[in-house]
């Protein structure tokens, strides 16, 4: 079911924003290959008529009344950031526009 | 060293509510008994002397003006480094929040304040709660104080460590696997993972959003009670926070009577992989229930096998999203930005730096597990293996009041042992998963040291959603009767550590 | 780099188009979507955030019940079907103006699906409905705001660094997304058009956001593809964003029409990709073109417990729904016995709901109307502030009309009385007291002012009574003049002919 590969590694590394150097992927290919391989186990077991369960709660319809509460001063949302500018968070240039 | 911090939670809020003692020189007791040991521990990342002093010395301005006190006002407390704390550095045992000040206080953290115990400070974890040793951790491990070479446990091994090393009698750790009480066993403590929604996940940073419950650990049932009562019930801030009456836990531990219960050994949860001498403690565990005056059934839950594959499916893919938002951006460091990078660029190396590598190792697994065209093999049918695991604790349950196993498959192992094999490690979990995959509250009691290395095993508990007084019920009923049969504490037994 | 464009007409002969339209709505809530976080608008950077809405670790999200409801209403309102059961999905994406770097949204379970609007637009043959049909309404959360340092052009190519304020994420945002919309043919550009104005004036009447395209609470994508003929299969789209006004609706459209046809003409394929529209130059450039890192991983919120409206729930909102606007602006045509134009400078004067509300409280609709879109919608321009901001009410209306029935303010002293509403003066008849503001009805003071404007311009008395009466005007004038306009036109002009034995 899985076999996963240098190139798969260095993808999901993308997607995940990490950026792996390139002679650690064939380490973490190995390693989660190897997990894959043990985790694949759940395909084992029938599930035909099996709902999924995302909550382990059985409730629903939770909703907050739309009341202004405290939000931070600029001060405090800023505190911990890296790096500030006029009140905002600064970032590094951005490649393009979502 | 003063007598202070071999007392009781439970006595120590008598003595300072008496004003036989002030909530000062209990902090001060333990406050030195951190300093004098925890160079050999290492359980506290973080300790708050100011803060300690100042809020017992709060506790005792109440005291002397003769206002209510909460049961555990002024009695000293190790919190999980998980839990956003205003003012004190959270690391999550991570680089990547190295030197980070939450402007806000997660609200069981809020509760603890109110009710007047006094946080000494932030225990060590395995990085992001990602791990069975807290060697995970980016700022060292944290030793177990029965035997230094081995591991306290994890992911939260300084709360367990702070707890049996009598640094806090009291401390919080968090739950996603086993985190609470897998280390409860290995360090002969008492660890609870409540129903999920028992206790508010607000300013707990998630790790697996629908696995993840905080709980309180302790040297005995009673005190564990007590601090479940302090932390529990609704907050509209947790939309997954149950809006119903916490039982009544601290009643059940003082009851201790399980007679005409029914108890369930899980067939699946022990024999081949478990220790020999788990085993024998866990058997002699049954025979002193039955002697109580329960009885006592084997039952089976056919999909207990899958649990671990399942549960190493979602929590990596929750993981995976939960951590997305640690980029230096608002918060914690940033790597490599020197003005020629984009901020893709940037976020990459700050993430590829801050993380260690079982966290980036369950990122990318859980990456995988969701991307197009793997999410129905991997996310969707462990999600279904859930609901098949639920179905089996319902079945038993129709059939007993509570479940017990052997909390871990084996004593602490060897701090190094285990690092370079993920698999192996996964497997020190077996047993306490499935609870979390269904939401269940559990315990982990010690009952005994186990023959071939005289370490500690824990018996673990487990109830129905929001029946956690059970787990105290039972627990405090044979915790009794050991401590007869001991003699005193099973920490007693622990050898001293040379700081003492 | 400008594409080739391919005459519209000469376009639209050759190739049928194909439409796709994505609107995201911030609703008008008070708070944002997860979190008590204010969500007025224009407030200092970073000022309305919280550890929810600014992703720090530990926050967790608290669903807005408004929010949910207003989604609900605008389903309604689309004539879509409600869940019975849908949950909130997290998309994961990287992006700085994001900060949980997932975006809380609903993925395979949107809480409205299946519905249509009807929209009529001008064609050849008269006015014509064309029927949107509308595949879902989801709830999603708004992201912070970049601005971008450095460079040239303070755009984002060439900047050095950008800035980020989070005000704004987390504001509850409503997708609504249609189905393919075909059968348009060259009327393409006027029905995207029309849809987007029919969306904006239902989501007005709803009363769930403030629609304002150019503050960004009403957005547009424009999908678009081309296909030869309308039996061929579906061609190959491209999705225009920030097509952020009615006009550029339309001329998006067209553009894309005639780009698309030049490469289809021309034998290249056309690129499934995000363009971004520029109202100044009237023309798209390719953004970034889909590929592998756009796989957002969604997977079910488990922060967020499923949402089951009650049908209970649901019918209550249905019959509380306000009246379609397309079906109650015909009504008030007839009603008021407009013509379709004066409709259209109703409408677009943006005074509709101010003169009904005027008219409900009693005033004559032909009263209300000419008040408000003739002086206040001046006065309002002048001031470059919108309709609403102007303090007037039915009230002041109604006791304006009831004096000037009465003679006793006239049409200039009205807008006398008006103007101390503005300023702030007080009611109708505080104003009238304080400035004196009353038709001087005693003929005494009026014909001293006739004998002093004749001895000014001795002149004009001849000139009237040799059958000029045209010249009367100036002294009218002047008595109106010298009596501060309190004097009565017809009654000045009665007198004077009286005085010269001159009859009109
Ligand atoms: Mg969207
Ligand atoms: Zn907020």
């Amino acid at each position: 079911m899985s076999g996963i590969s240098q190139e798969d590694v260095a993808h999901l590394a993308r997607l995940a924003h990490i950026d792996i150097p390139a002679d650690q992927l064939g380490h973490y290919a190995k390693q989660l290959d190897a997990i894959l391989n043990a985790v694949a186990e759940v395909s084992s077991l029938d599930t035909a008529n099996v709902a999924a369960m995302s909550h382990p709660v059985p409730m629903t319809n939770v909703f907050r009344e739309d009341i202004p509460g405290v939000s931070l001063t600029a001060e405090q949302a800023l505190s911990g950031a890296p790096a500030v500018e006029d009140e905002r968070f600064r970032v590094p240039r951005i490649l393009d526009e979502e | 060293m003063s007598d202070l911090i071999r007392k009781d939670a439970s006595e120590l809020a008598g003595l300072v509510s008496s004003g036989e003692v002030s909530a000062v020189e209990v902090a001060q007791a333990h406050l030195d008994r951190i300093a004098a040991v925890d160079g050999e521990v290492h359980a506290f990342l973080h300790v708050d002397t100011e803060g300690a002093l100042v809020s017992a010395a709060a506790v005792d301005a109440k005291v002397k003006a003769g206002d209510k006190l909460s049961v555990l006002a002024g009695v000293p407390l190790g919190l999980k480094d998980i839990l956003a704390t205003n003012g004190l550095p959270t690391t999550c045992g991570s680089r990547i929040l190295d030197g980070w000040i939450p402007p806000y206080d997660a609200t069981v953290v809020t509760k603890l304040r109110e009710a007047g115990v006094v946080i000494l400070g932030k225990t060590n974890m395995d990085e992001f709660a990602m791990g069975s040793s807290t060697e995970h951790s980016a700022f060292g491990p944290t030793h177990n104080p029965w035997d230094l070479e081995r591991i306290p446990g994890g992911s939260g091994g300084g709360s367990s460590a702070c707890v049996s090393s009598f640094e806090a009698p009291l401390a919080i750790g968090t739950d996603t696997g086993g985190s609470i009480r897998q280390p409860a066993a290995v360090t002969g403590s008492v660890g609870v993972k409540p129903t999920y929604g028992g206790v508010s996940r607000y300013g707990i940073v998630a790790l697996a959003s629908s696995l993840d419950q905080a709980g309180p650990c302790a040297r005995n049932v009673l005190d564990t009670a007590l601090l479940h009562s302090v932390i529990a019930g609704h907050d509209p801030m947790d939309a997954t926070s149950i809006n119903a009456p916490v039982p009544d836990v601290v009643a059940a531990a003082k009851r201790a009577d399980i007679k005409g219960m029914k108890v369930g050994i899980v067939k699946e949860l022990g024999g081949e992989g478990y220790q020999a001498g788990v085993r024998s403690r866990f058997e002699e565990s049954v025979a002193l229930i039955e002697s109580l005056g329960a009885e006592v059934v084997e039952v089976s839950c056919p999909s207990f096998p899958a649990a671990l594959a399942a549960y190493y499916l979602i929590l990596p893919s929750e993981a995976s999203s939960n951590l997305a938002k640690f980029d230096g951006i608002r918060f914690g460091n940033r790597v490599g930005d020197d003005g020629s990078k984009s901020v893709e660029q940037v976020m990459s190396e700050t993430r590829a730096a801050g993380f260690g590598s079982e966290v980036i190792r369950r990122i990318i697994l859980g990456t995988y597990a969701l991307s197009a065209g793997y999410y129905d093999a991997y996310y969707g049918q462990a999600q279904k293996v859930r609901t098949l695991i639920k179905q089996d604790f319902d079945a038993a349950f129709a059939k007993v009041d509570v479940l017990i196993s052997p909390t871990a498959p084996t004593t602490a192992f060897k701090i190094g042992e285990k690092l370079d094999d993920p698999l192996a490690m996964y497997l020190n979990d077996v047993a306490t998963i499935p609870v979390n995959m269904a939401g269940l509250p559990g315990m982990s009691l010690p009952i005994g040291l186990a023959p071939e290395d005289n370490l500690p095993v824990g018996l673990q508990i487990i109830a129905p959603a929001m029946a956690d007084d059970r787990l105290y019920n039972v627990g405090a009923a044979i915790e009794r009767e050991l401590l007869a049969k001991w003699g005193g504490p099973i920490l007693g037994m622990a050898p001293e550590l040379a700081g003492a | 780099m400008v594409e080739a464009t391919m005459n519209y007409d000469e376009a639209i002969s050759k190739f049928d188009p194909v439409l796709g339209l994505e609107v995201h709505v911030e609703l008008g809530t008070n708070t944002k979507m997860f979190c008590g976080c204010s969500t007025v608008f224009g407030a200092p950077p970073n000022t309305q955030v919280c550890p929810v809405c600014l992703g720090l670790p530990g926050a967790l999200p608290a669903l807005n019940k408004i929010g949910v409801e207003s989604a609900i209403r605008i389903g309604l309102a689309l004539n879509c079907e409600i869940a019975e059961w849908c949950r909130f999905a997290r998309k994961n994406y990287f992006y700085p103006d994001m900060p949980k770097n997932f975006q809380t949204s609903q993925y395979d379970e949107p809480i409205a699906f299946e519905g249509y609007l009807d929209v009529e637009i001008d064609t050849d043959e008269g006015r014509k409905t064309f029927r949107v049909p509308i595949e879902r309404a989801h709830m999603e959360e708004d992201t912070g705001k970049n601005s971008h340092v450095g460079g040239a052009t303070g755009r984002i190519h060439g900047a050095d660094y950008s800035l980020v304020d989070y005000n704004r994420a987390g504001i509850p945002l409503i997708e609504i997304v249609t189905k393919p919309i075909t059968g348009t043919g060259k009327y393409a550009p006027e029905v995207a058009k029309a849809y987007v104005a029919a969306l904006r004036d239902i989501l007005r009447g709803l009363g769930v956001s403030d629609v304002k395209m150019e503050q960004g609470s009403l957005r547009c994508d424009v999908n678009l593809s081309l296909r030869e003929t309308p039996e061929s299969k579906l061609g190959t789209r491209s999705e225009t964003k920030n097509v952020n006004s009615l006009r550029s609706v339309e001329r998006a459209v067209r553009y894309e029409v005639s780009r698309h046809a030049a490469r289809l003409a021309a034998g290249d394929t056309v690129v499934q990709e995000t363009r971004h529209w520029h109202e100044d130059t009237g023309i798209s450039t390719s953004g970034r073109a889909k590929s592998d890192a756009e796989d957002y991983r969604y997977f079910p919120e488990p922060d967020l417990l499923p949402i089951a409206p009650s049908r209970e729930w649901v019918e209550e909102l249905r019959a509380a729904l306000p009246e379609n606007p397309a079906v109650r602006r015909a009504r008030l045509v007839a009603d008021w016995g407009l013509s379709e134009i004066d409709m259209n400078t109703v409408v677009n004067s943006g005074a509709l709901d101010l003169i009904v509300e005027a008219v409900d409280a009693g005033v004559d609709p032909a009263a209300a109307r000419k008040w408000w879109t003739g002086e206040l919608s001046r006065i309002a321009n002048d001031r470059g502030i919108e309709l609403e901001e102007l303090p007037v009410t039915p009230a002041h209306l109604k006791r304006l009309e009831e004096l000037i029935s009465a003679g006793s303010l006239n049409d200039k002293l009205a807008r006398q009385a008006l103007e101390g509403v503005i300023v702030g003066e007080g009611d109708i008849d505080e104003i009238v007291k304080a400035r004196g503001l009353a038709v001087v009805s005693d003929d005494g003071p009026l014909l001293a002012a006739i004998d002093e404007a004749l001895a000014a311009d001795p002149a004009v008395a001849e000139t009237i009574k040799s059958g000029k009466l045209a010249a009367a005007g100036s002294v009218v004038g002047a008595v109106m003049k010298a009596t501060r306009g309190q004097a009565d036109a017809a009654r000045v002009r009665e007198l004077l002919f009286e005085k010269l034995g001159v009859s009109e």
